[in-house]
């Protein structure tokens, strides 16, 4: 029993962060049907330039949020470098090119900073909080709040402001988007770096306990990738529990079979409810009628 | 209103508008009627900016607008309701037509959607419903409902009629006359020839991207010409 709430803590710290990685390839998928490989940088991204401007003696929370801004500020240069002068190009050719900004965002990081392992302090110490028999990390609740706090500011956002529903409408119909007057370049701007920002949140909350370094992004990418589709591709409810639950299968695979595993049986059961439910836990069959 | 003078459109590297003069005065429903291919859709994405233009000049309230974007032309008041209806189809009824008045925030926004569901009950009865769970003919209503939030001054109408049951499509006809009652001036493209050009002010034939005949509606129905060729009487 004690063992199985441990799992379950570990669980969800790592799957929250899955969680928090789904939700960015969400707003982007939603504005653009493009499936942006590079969010996992954005999570790195986060993590080292808070490492750094720490570092380099700049308080913890400042430092932090200049690591959000600027990152915010690289997805949206990937927006307006990359995707938007590429516009009409179809959706694969979008999706190879977020793959090349991924390798060129990871080289750049390491030659800008390190190849080394990185931390910051936690935010609220290290000492292990007990649970009924288990400990979990306050670090840990910081990670799991963060991506609660994320899942409900875009729920609201999706839908209760009319620039939500622009977001969504721009990935519905782009050109009937702009005929009520939508400027659908500057949605997608605000798609990327709003993703960019919530990538880079992530990497602040995780890396005092999974640790930074420049090559983080590509697993992350891949894991929030897959909870994504897990729960639906494009749904803020299906990112959050598709994440939460990639994290909670691979501690129970860790903890009861082996460490080993844990990619395989994740991956595993994700095919199996793919292959039963197509669009995911909560993916919607867009309704369409000619 | 609006003024078309020599406009020329291409995709890729075929021509299909080659220099089209137009006028739409305000107040009027002009129609502009061909058969399909003719490049009627094509004239009317130029105009609400969906197009690029490659040659002409299209003038709006006096003012050129043939470079202006297309999101920046329905603050100028131009609207239009595409070919396809285009609605959004996983939003509700009710949230496409919030989008229709996108660039607004007042409270006339409120009393704009009380009278587009007045004009379309059933678009009330339906307002919480995806609307690409509509029927055809409901999604033309919705379609041409969203493009009036936006308060437009001057609509562009693409093929209302199409694929409806005739009953259906004279209710969107009068519909369109009673925009007029509305201060909206209407520009509407038609393959139903005769429907159109009988709710219509003034009329434009369109062939293979050219105007080959203009006139009083009245007149081009009584034209012999076209109506053998267009309105097969
Ligand atoms: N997206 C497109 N790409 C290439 N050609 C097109 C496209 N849309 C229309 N056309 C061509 O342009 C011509 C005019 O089409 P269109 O404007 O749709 O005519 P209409 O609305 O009068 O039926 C046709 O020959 C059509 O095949
Ligand atoms: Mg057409």
């Amino acid at each position: 029993m004690d063992a199985l709430l441990q799992f379950i803590f570990s669980g969800m710290t790592v799957g929250a962060v899955y969680a928090l990685v789904a939700l960015g390839f969400t707003i982007i998928y939603n504005a653009s049907d493009v499936v942006n490989f590079a969010q996992g940088e954005f999570v790195m991204l986060g993590g080292m330039i808070t490492v750094f401007t720490y570092m380099a003696g700049v308080p913890l929370p400042l430092a932090a949020v200049l690591a959000i801004v600027a990152t915010a500020a690289v997805g949206v240069a990937l927006n307006k470098l990359a995707i938007e002068p590429a516009r009409g190009a179809p959706v694969v050719s979008l999706i190879i090119i977020t793959i090349g900004a991924s390798i060129l965002i990871r080289g750049a990081a390491q030659l800008i900073f390190d190849k080394q392992l990185h931390r910051f302090p936690a935010f609220s110490g290290d000492a292990p909080l007990r649970v009924m028999g288990a400990t979990i990390l306050p670090q840990s609740l910081w990670v799991i709040g963060g991506a609660i706090l994320v899942f409900v500011g875009l729920w609201l956002f999706f839908t209760r402001t009319l620039t939500g529903k622009a977001v969504l409408a721009t990935a519905n119909n782009r050109v009937a988007a702009q005929l009520v007057g939508i400027n659908t370049n500057w949605v997608m701007t605000l798609s990327f770096g709003l993703s960019a920002a919530i990538g880079a949140f992530a990497g602040v909350l995780v890396t005092p306990i999974t640790l930074v370094s420049y090559d983080i992004g590509v697993g992350l990418a891949l894991k929030g990738f897959a909870g994504a589709m897990l729960g639906g591709m494009g749904n803020p409810k299906g990112a959050l529990v598709g994440g939460l639950l990639l994290g909670l299968l691979e501690a129970m695979t860790a903890g009861y079979l082996s460490s080993q595993y844990k990619d395989a049986v994740a991956f595993i059961v994700i095919l199996a409810v793919l292959f039963v439910m197509p669009h995911g836990l909560f993916g919607s069959k867009s309704v369409e009628r000619v | 209103m609006l003024t078309v003078e020599g406009l020329r459109s291409r995709y890729g590297r075929i021509e299909v508008l080659h220099g089209i003069d137009l006028q739409v005065n305000t107040g009027e429903i002009v129609t502009v009627v061909g058969a399909n291919g003719a490049g009627k859709t094509t004239l009317l994405r130029c105009l609400s900016g969906t197009q690029p233009a490659s040659d002409g000049r299209i003038t709006f309230r006096g003012e050129s607008i043939t470079a202006v974007p297309a999101h920046r032309r329905l603050k100028r008041g131009l609207a239009q309701s595409p070919e396809g209806r285009q609605i959004f189809t996983n939003l509700s009824v009710e949230e496409n037509l919030r989008l229709g008045a996108f660039l607004f925030k007042d409270e006339r926004v409120d009393q704009d959607m009380a009278e587009a569901f007045a004009m379309f009950p059933i678009l009330k009865e339906k307002r919480n419903l995806a609307a690409g769970g509509l029927s055809g003919g409901q999604q033309q209503m919705l379609a041409i409902a969203r493009a009036l939030m936006g308060r437009p001054s001057c609509l562009l109408l693409d093929e209302p009629s199409m694929g409806l049951a005739p009953l259906l499509v004279a209710q969107i006809f009068e519909v369109v006359t009673d925009l007029r009652g509305r201060g909206v001036t209407v520009l509407l493209v038609e393959q139903n020839a005769f429907g159109a050009l009988k709710i219509a002010d003034r009329g434009y034939v369109m062939e293979t991207g050219r105007i080959s005949m203009s006139g009083a509606a009245a007149e081009l129905i009584a034209d012999p010409r076209i109506r053998e060729a267009y309105l097969g009487l």
